[in-house]
C-alpha cells in the first residue's frame, strides 16, 4: 500500500549546502518532502510499532531481537537510506540510527571515524530527518535514534522530540545523559510517545541499576563491557551475571550492546538470556570500508543474515 | 581539628602575621541532608593561631539567607551552578565520579592529607607565590594627570613547572594514590597541564599517559619533550580537529575504558562534577594567598582581579576567594583569535551558546547543528570551545565580567611585559595583560588591580619567533 502510493511521485535528490533534501516537485528548489506529502507520510508513519511492542511479540514466540546500529551519512545519506531497507528486509527487529556528532565520547575508533566521514560529507540533522521521512514508511521495523545530548539541546528538547516523532522514530538513546539528568528528557519523550531507552553498565552499582531499569522505556540497554563502542574478540562473561541481576529487578526486555561483532557472540549473548542483541561497529565498519556503496550494501545483507541466523 | 577562631569572609581588618596554610578550604556537603558547610583547617605545622575558618550551614531552601542572596550553592549536590554543570557522561563513569567526590570530601577533612599537600605545595611547588608590584607596568598606565591604577602580578609563573597547573595536579595525584589508582591519564592543550601531570606522576611514581592533539604537539614541541623526559607517554590525538577538545574526548574515552584502574586528572574547572568544584578548590590557594598578601601590602583588598580564561582554572583559583566580596570586580579575558567576527576565536562566553560538552552544561562554541566548533587562538591553552560551568554561572548572574582580546593584542602584551618588567609571560597570560589596555583608563586613581600571571612564556618563544619581528 505504501509503495504504491509513493510510486506516483518523482523524487529528485537535491544536494543543498546543508545536506541532502528530497523534493517532490521537479521545479522546486528545497521544499521539504514533509510539507507537501504530509497526509501520506502520517498514514504510513503510524504503522511502525512501538519498541516495547516489538519485544512483547518476540517474547511470545521465544525469539531474541536483532538490533543493528548504523551511523547516518556514512558513506552518505542515500546509502544509509538503502542500508535501512536492507537491514529491515534481512530480519532486523529494531534499528538504531546514530546521528553523527563532533565529539562522540562513548564511541570507539570505528564509529568515531564514521561520524567524522559523515560530517565531512555535510550530513546534518535536517538531512537525516528528510531521509527518514522518506524511508520510514517503507520499513516494517521501528527506528530508534542514537544521539548525544548537545544536538538535542540545540533544538530544544520539545522541538527535537516532535520532529523525530513526526518522521516516525519510535525510540531514543542518549548515551551522555545520566539517570539524574533524564527527567526533562523523559517528560518530553513520554509526551511525544517516544520511548527513551536508558543504559546500564558493568560499573553501575545494583541500587542505581534498579533506578535505571525502572525509568527506562522500550527496553533496557545493557552495555556489555567497561569501555566505548567497538568490536571485541569476546564478550565478557560478566554479561551473564549482569543479565541475571537485571532480570531479577525488572520484567522489561534487556538488550546487550557494545563489542558484539560475530554470529558466535550473538548466539552466546542470546543463550545467556538477553531479549535483544545490538551490533554496531562491526556493521558500521563494513559499510564504511566497502569498496563501493553497492558492495557495502551487499556485504551488509549477508552479514546481517548471518547474525540473525545465530538467534533463536 | 578546626581552629577555634572564626573569620567572616571579607573582613579586612585581621592582621595575619604568618603564611596561610596552603590546604584548601573544603566545601563539605553532608551526603544525606545536602547541607552545605564550609570548613577550613589550621595546619599544625605552621603554628598558626588563626586560620580562615567559616562555618555556615546552608540548605538549598535557605540559600536566600546566605550572605550573598542570589548566588545559590556553588555547586549544589548534583554539581550544578545554577543551570550549569552537572554530570553529562556515559553511565560507565557515573560510579567513578561518585567515588571521586566521596574521596574528595573525605580528604578535605583528613589532616594528614592536608599536611602532606601543604608540605608539597611549599617545598616542591614553591608556594606561596609572590604578589608583585609591577612598577613599570603601573607607570605605563599612569595617565597624564598622574593618576592611574596600581598593578600587581600574582606570580603563578614562578611555581615549579612554570604555571598554576601544578596546584591541581599535585592534589589530584595525592587523591589518586589514596584511591589506590596507579594509572593516571590527562589531556593537555598547551602542554602545561600535561607537564604538571607528568611531573607529579614522576614525583609519586605513577604511570602517566597524556593525550594531546596532534596539532598542539606541533606548536608546543618543547612541552612534549619535557613530558617524555619526565617519563610520561604522550599519545597524539588525530581525531576531530586534533586539538584540546579532541584530546579531552579521547581522555574521557580512555577513562570510560579503564575507569577501574585509572584516575583522570582533568586540567581545568570543566568536565563533569566533581571536577569543576575540585579543581577550583585545589587552585583556590591562589586567591587565599592574594587576600593575605593584599592585606599585608596595602591593608585592603584588590579592587579588580584579572585573569585569562580558557577552561577557567587559574581564573577560578584567583576569583573563588573573592566571589562573595561584592566590591571586588572579577574580570575574565578569553581569546578572540583573529577577531570575534572572524569565526576563528575561542571567546566562548561572548559568542557561545549553552550546551553540553565533556560532561558539563556550559557555554560552548557550536554551529547551527549543535556540533562543536573548532576554536582558534594563538595560545594553545585558551584554544578550548567550552568553558568551566562556574564561569558560565558567574557571567549569567552578573558577578563576573568577561571580555576577549585578539592574537595580535596578546602578542603585543607578551612583548610589553617582557620589556617593561623583564617577565616573559605565557601567551595565555598575555591575554589577561592585554586587557589592561582597555581596563586601566577607566579605573580611579589608586585602584588595586591584581592580574593572575598564570604562566611563564618560555614555552611560547617558538610561536613568538614566527609572529614577532624583533
Amino acid at each position: 500500500m505504501v509503495v504504491a502510493s509513493k510510486a506516483s511521485l518523482s523524487l529528485l535528490p537535491l544536494r543543498s549546502s546543508s545536506g541532502i533534501s528530497f523534493s517532490c516537485r521537479p521545479s522546486s528548489t528545497s521544499i521539504s518532502w514533509g510539507r507537501s506529502c504530509t497526509p501520506m507520510a502520517s498514514l504510513s508513519v503510524a504503522s511502525a510499532p512501538a519498541i516495547s511492542e516489538i519485544f512483547s511479540r518476540l517474547k511470545e514466540k521465544n525469539k531474541v531481537a536483532f538490533i543493528p546500529f548504523i551511523t547516518a551519512g556514512d558513506p552518505d545519506l542515500s546509502t544509509t537510506s538503502k542500508a535501512l531497507k536492507v537491514l529491515d528486509s534481512s530480519g532486523s527487529d529494531l534499528i538504531e540510527l546514530g546521528i553523527p556528532y563532533s565529539d562522540p565520547l562513548a564511541d570507539g575508533p570505528v564509529i568515531q571515524a564514521a561520524a567524522t566521514r559523515a560530517l565531512a560529507k555535510g550530513t546534518n540533522f535536517d538531512g537525516v530527518i528528510s531521509m527518514l521521512r522518506e524511508v520510514v514508511p517503507e520499513l516494517s521495523c521501528p527506528i530508534a535514534l542514537f544521539t548525544y545530548y548537545n544536538p538535542i539541546l540545540k533544538r530544544g528538547i520539545d522541538k527535537f522530540m516532535s520532529i523525530i516523532k513526526d518522521v516516525g522514530v519510535r525510540g531514543l538513546v542518549v548515551p551522555d545523559v545520566p539517570l539524574e539528568e533524564t527527567e526533562n528528557l523523559r517528560k518530553e519523550a513520554v509526551r511525544h510517545k517516544i520511548e527513551l531507552v536508558l543504559l546500564t553498565t558493568p560499573t553501575t552499582p545494583t541500587e542505581r541499576m534498579k533506578g535505571i531499569v525502572q525509568a527506562s522505556q522500550g527496553f533496557v540497554y545493557l552495555v556489555s563491557s567497561v569501555g566505548v563502542t567497538g568490536a571485541r574478540t569476546s564478550v565478557s562473561s560478566r554479561v551473564q551475571s549482569l543479565l541475571q541481576e537485571i532480570k531479577e529487578a525488572t520484567t522489561k526486555p534487556v538488550a546487550v550492546g557494545f563489542g558484539i561483532s560475530k554470529p558466535e557472540h550473538v548466539k552466546q549473548v542470546a543463550g545467556w538470556g538477553a531479549d535483544g542483541v545490538i551490533v554496531g561497529s562491526a556493521i558500521v565498519k563494513l559499510l564504511g570500508e566497502a569498496k563501493s556503496p553497492e558492495e557495502g550494501l551487499k556485504e551488509l545483507e549477508s552479514f546481517t543474515r548471518s547474525l540473525k541466523a545465530a538467534l533463536p | 581539628m578546626t581552629a577555634s577562631a572564626t573569620l567572616a569572609l571579607g573582613n579586612p581588618s585581621l592582621d595575619l602575621a604568618k603564611p596561610l596554610p596552603s590546604s584548601f578550604l573544603g566545601v563539605w556537603i553532608h551526603p544525606q541532608s545536602g547541607l552545605l558547610r564550609r570548613v577550613g583547617f589550621a595546619s599544625p605545622s605552621s603554628g598558626l593561631a588563626v586560620s580562615c575558618t567559616m562555618t555556615k550551614e546552608v540548605t538549598a531552601v535557605e540559600a536566600s539567607k546566605y550572605e550573598n542572596p542570589g548566588f545559590g550553592l556553588r555547586p549544589d549536590s548534583f554539581g550544578r551552578f545554577g543551570r550549569f554543570g552537572g554530570k553529562y557522561v556515559p553511565e560507565t563513569l557515573m560510579y567513578a565520579l561518585t567515588e571521586l567526590e566521596e574521596a574528595f570530601w573525605a580528604l578535605s577533612k583528613d589532616e594528614e592529607f592536608q599536611r602532606e599537600l601543604e608540605g608539597i605545595l611549599r617545598d616542591y611547588v614553591g608556594r606561596e607565590s609572590p604578589l608583585y608590584f609591577a612598577e613599570r607596568l603601573t607607570e605605563h598606565y599612569r595617565r597624564s594627570d598622574g593618576q592611574g591604577p596600581h598593578i600587581y602580578l600574582k606570580r603563578e609563573d614562578l611555581n615549579h613547572t612554570g604555571a598554576h597547573k601544578i596546584n591541581n595536579a599535585v592534589a589530584q595525584a595525592l587523591l589518586a594514590k589514596r584511591l589506590g589508582k596507579k594509572r593516571i591519564i590527562a589531556e593537555t592543550g598547551a602542554g602545561q597541564h600535561g607537564v604538571a601531570t607528568a611531573t607529579v606522576c614522576a614525583r609519586f611514581g605513577l604511570e602517566c599517559i597524556i593525550y594531546m592533539g596532534a596539532q598542539d604537539m606541533e606548536r608546543q614541541a618543547l612541552n612534549v619533550f619535557r613530558m617524555k623526559l619526565l617519563g610520561a607517554e604522550v599519545r597524539a590525538v588525530h581525531s576531530g580537529t586534533a586539538t584540546l577538545k579532541d584530546a579531552t574526548s579521547e581522555a574521557i574515552r580512555d577513562w570510560v575504558t579503564n575507569v577501574e584502574t585509572t584516575h583522570y586528572i582533568l586540567g581545568s574547572v570543566a568536565g563533569p562534577h566533581p571536577y569543576p568544584m575540585m579543581v577550583r578548590e585545589f587552585h583556590a590557594v591562589i586567591g587565599k594567598e592574594t587576600r593575605k598578601q593584599a592585606l599585608e601590602k596595602w591593608g585592603g583588598k584588590p579592587d579588580v582581579l584579572v585573569a585569562c580564561v580558557g577552561g577557567g582554572s587559574n581564573a577560578m583559583g584567583l576569583f573563588h576567594e573573592f566571589v562573595d566580596d561584592r566590591d571586588v570586580r572579577l574580570v575574565g579575558v578569553e581569546a578572540a583569535g583573529f577577531g570575534l567576527d572572524s569565526g576563528k576565536h575561542a571567546a566562548t562566553l561572548t559568542k557561545g551558546e549553552v550546551g553540553v560538552l565533556h560532561g558539563a552544561m556550559s557555554y560552548l562554541l557550536q554551529d547551527d547543528d549543535g556540533q562543536i566548533i573548532e576554536p582558534h587562538s594563538i595560545s594553545a591553552g585558551l584554544d578550548y570551545p567550552g568553558v568551566g560551568p562556574e564561569h558560565s554561572y558567574l557571567k549569567d548572574i552578573g558577578r563576573a565580567e568577561y571580555f576577549s582580546v585578539t592574537d595580535k593584542q596578546a602578542l603585543e602584551a607578551f612583548k610589553q611585559l617582557s620589556r617593561l618588567e623583564g617577565i616573559i609571560p605565557a601567551l595565555e597570560t598575555s591575554h589577561a595583560l592585554a586587557y589592561l589596555e582597555d581596563l586601566c583608563p577607566t579605573l580611579p586613581d589608586g585602584s588595586k588591580v591584581v592580574v593572575n600571571c598564570s604562566g611563564r612564556g618560555d614555552k611560547d618563544v617558538q610561536t613568538a619567533i614566527k609572529h614577532l619581528h624583533l
